[in-house]
């Protein structure tokens, strides 16, 4: 059995204690917490108050009142969640059994395994805040995402029924679409960090400022300053293709409501449909987080300094540690923030204006975006 | 690569190639076709080629399979389905099948330096999207330029042709 003693056991570990923490401990809980969000904001835009009561139950442990904390209504995920657990599964009987149940699967796991490459932080006990450093990270992202479709495409067909057909239909010709502008408006940024792997943009990004504010590492240049109209540019095509890529609105059309009652996911219940939602999240916060760190520098704090992988473990390392994930992951709840404000401020487009958009405004932007930065890049030192 | 994984992900790639064959549903064919890259693009990250593999993931099973499905949905699937095995093209198949593999041990018999391992690269940690990109655009820029005119000729005669038909 000498083969069993080849197996790094101690990176097993680590990658899985990583995975754990950012899958239990930061991205779903953010899940729930970004939809009881986009409730409370939209309420917030259009003047109500929103969910707004449900505290914690401590009430069922003989407390006079359930525990409301500053917010009020911040038991309302915890709720929600289990409203989903308990609900009656229901399948209808004229779908196709296994896809149907398939089809959840595989808009979920795309969107979690796309936060495998995200450096969600610095250093933290000897430990690179990164589950897998690659080399192809940004591409990884792609890849992974595009696999995405097929749970879209699935849910719809195995549903046997117009409505969800039209709204995977819709979907998958939006999501193939826009992930050509989405690919090609990254190509800049990746043409000035000069490397695929995300650690390394996020390294470029402190030595020389972040991509969007490039004034974070003290000065500014002239090339800095050519470079930023290009990345301002792609930073534009970039968050478009974002919202397009996720499904939200402005771009919602696979399940607008009032055209398709609830497009793809109109046959599932519980938690079925639950995993759909959910699978949207967790993209919405694998983009975000892509956006935070090709252009907003990732978990740098600027003017702040960087522990090492010798001071991790040092109390003043493990403070900073932490400090770079809580940086991290506020700058993605930024983005998050404008998604949700975004999505209730502006009406949905129709589909022949979406696919307009897509392939003749945003796709030559872009790719005209990528010469002017090759020039800049080549005449200007 | 550990060869657990790596029999693992091959008897999975196999088994799902044999299953796109034998299946007669034209979807669990065209998944089953998805799964078996996926495993082929794990056993290139298993030989540090991440470039190959994540291009096979997001080319193959992202774009290329993608459309096929969306192709195949569109179709009336219920007559392919109750389509029975034909006898004689199964019997051809195999025939087929077993000449070829019958070739291929024939030529690795005579292949000495097939028959032992592959030395071990020098390299600990190849960058392996820089080396395809300089190779691509140094050695073999005139075959990789022709080969994008090629593309493009395609794609115009593509549109040129389905214009056609239109009117």
């Amino acid at each position: 059995m000498d083969f069993l003693n080849d197996i790094p056991w101690m990176l097993i570990a680590a990658s899985i204690a990583k995975t754990l923490f950012l899958i239990f401990g930061v991205v779903l809980p953010i899940v729930s917490y970004t939809v009881y969000a986009e409730r409370r904001v939209s309420a917030l835009i259009q003047d109500r108050l929103g969910p707004n009561r449900t505290g914690f139950p401590i009430s069922l442990f003989g407390f006079q009142k359930d525990l409301q904390l500053f917010l009020g209504g911040l038991g309302q995920p915890v709720a929600d969640a289990m409203k989903f657990l308990l609900k009656e599964e229901f399948t209808p009987g004229h779908v196709n059994k296994f896809y149907f149940w398939l089809a959840p699967v595989l808009a979920m796991v795309p969107a979690l395994s796309t936060l495998a490459v995200l450096p969600f932080g610095n250093f933290l006990f000897g430990q690179k805040m990164v589950v897998a450093d690659v080399n192809v990270g940004i591409l990884y992202v792609f890849a992974v995402a595009s696999v995405g479709v097929y749970g879209i495409v699935l849910a719809g067909w195995s549903s046997n029924s117009k409505y969800p057909f039209l709204g995977s239909i819709r979907a998958s010709s939006q999501m193939i679409s826009y992930e050509l502008s989405l690919g090609l408006s990254a190509v800049p940024v990746l043409m000035i960090i000069g490397n695929l792997n995300l650690s390394e943009a996020i390294q470029y990004q402190i030595d020389n400022g972040w991509l969007l504010l490039p004034f974070t590492d003290g000065k500014l240049t002239l090339r800095e300053l050519l470079l930023w109209i290009p990345v301002l540019v792609s930073f534009i095509i970039f968050t478009i293709s974002m919202f397009a890529e996720t499904n939200r609105l402005p771009f919602d059309l696979p399940e607008s409501e009032t055209e398709l009652v609830a497009g793809y996911h109109t046959e599932y219940s519980a938690m079925k449909f639950a995993l759909f939602f959910l699978g949207e999240y967790a993209a919405m916060i694998a983009g975000s987080s892509i956006i935070v760190v090709l252009f907003l520098g990732g978990w740098h704090v600027p003017f702040l300094p960087i522990n090492t992988l010798e001071s991790s473990t040092t109390p003043s390392g493990i403070a900073l540690g932490f400090l770079h994930i809580t940086a991290f992951f506020a700058k993605v709840v930024g983005i998050l923030i404008f998604f949700i404000w975004v999505r209730w401020t502006l009406p949905r487009f129709r589909f022949d204006q979406l696919m307009k958009l897509g392939w003749l405004y945003l796709f030559e932007i872009a790719l005209v975006n990528i010469f002017i930065t090759a020039a800049i890049l080549a005449w200007v030192k | 690569m550990s060869p657990i994984l790596f029999w693992l992900f091959t008897v999975l790639m196999l088994a799902f190639g044999v299953s796109v064959v034998l299946n007669r549903d034209p979807v669990a064919s065209a998944l089953s076709l998805v799964a078996s890259f996926l495993c082929l693009a794990s056993l290139f990250v298993g030989l540090d080629a991440f470039f190959i593999g994540v291009i096979q993931i997001l080319v193959y099973a992202g774009a290329v399979m993608v459309l096929f499905l969306f192709i195949i949905m569109l179709l009336d699937l219920k007559a392919e389905k109750r389509r029975s095995f034909n006898k004689l093209a199964l019997v051809g198949g195999a025939a087929v099948t077993a000449l070829f593999v019958s070739g291929l041990l024939k030529v690795l018999s005579l292949f000495p330096a097939g028959s032992k391992p592959f030395p071990a690269l020098g390299v600990a940690k190849l960058d392996d999207v820089r080396q395809v990109g300089i190779t691509l655009f140094t050695r073999f820029n005139l075959p990789f330029q022709t080969v994008g005119v090629l593309v493009l000729v395609a794609s115009i005669g593509v549109i040129v042709l389905s214009r056609r038909q239109l009117k």
